[in-house]
């Protein structure tokens, strides 16, 4: 291998990786059982596959071409920061509408989650605290 | 001879994400609850902005990256919103 060749292969790597990790987070998504299963592919393994993209794109622009780019790893800590923000939520909007009996929210093989140890219930399903933004008695 | 492994990866790259897109959209229409739909936008989003930057890759430009930023964003709020609507039935209080 000549030194001419090594960040194609670099990129070429790093791009198969990250195909290899968005293909298996979205088989998850079809394959696994319930909801709450089906969250960990997406935002785990597709998320992880996208950094590699991101960083096999810096490794292209900067070896191959000589060009240095911030904005991958912008997109990159974004994304990092935002996935777990958004599986979060996800998981709020199914615990809730589990409870409710929505249509369609299915509790899986292994049934309803329940409740943590140590406390009454989750926390989502408390009334807000006093003086915290979703305490709306004292306004 | 050292060509062609960017464009393999490539073309390997573009068919997992076309692939993964696909498998995403029958989780979208089947369902069967509605946090099943929005975590399936969630990930065509995710997905979408591999395939943005895999072009932006095949086609050298480096221009395509502020897309994907956008992209990112617009996912993510999106998100939000969906949840924040169904857990609240109003958006911004």
């Amino acid at each position: 291998m000549t030194g001419t060749a090594l960040p194609e292969v670099l990129a070429g790597a790093l791009i198969v990786l990250g195909g290899a990790f968005a293909l298996v987070g979205s088989w998850g998504l079809v394959r696994l059982p319930s909801l709450m299963e089906r969250l960990h592919g997406p935002t785990k393994a597709t998320t992880l596959g996208l950094g590699a993209m991101l960083v096999a794109s810096v490794v292209w622009f900067q070896l191959g071409r000589g060009e240095w780019t911030t904005h991958e790893l912008l997109v990159s800590a974004f994304l990092f920061l935002t996935a777990p923000v958004s599986a979060n939520m996800i998981a709020k909007v199914h615990l809730h509408r589990l409870r409710a009996g929505e249509a369609g929210e299915g509790p899986g093989p292994a049934g309803a989650p329940d409740a943590p140890p140590g406390g009454p219930d989750w926390a989502t399903f408390e009334a807000p605290h006093e003086g915290t933004p979703g305490d709306f008695e004292g306004d | 001879m050292t060509g062609g492994i960017l464009e393999s990866a490539l073309t390997f790259g573009f068919a997992a994400l076309g692939l993964a897109l696909a498998m995403n959209l029958w989780r979208l229409v089947k369902g069967p609850g509605v946090t099943d739909r929005i975590l399936a936008l969630d990930t065509m989003v995710i997905n979408v902005i591999g395939l943005i930057v895999l072009a932006g890759i095949a086609g050298g430009s480096g221009t395509s990256f502020e897309a994907a930023l956008l992209l990112a964003m617009v996912g993510f709020i999106g998100t939000v919103a969906y949840a924040k609507f169904l857990l609240r039935g109003d958006i911004v209080e």
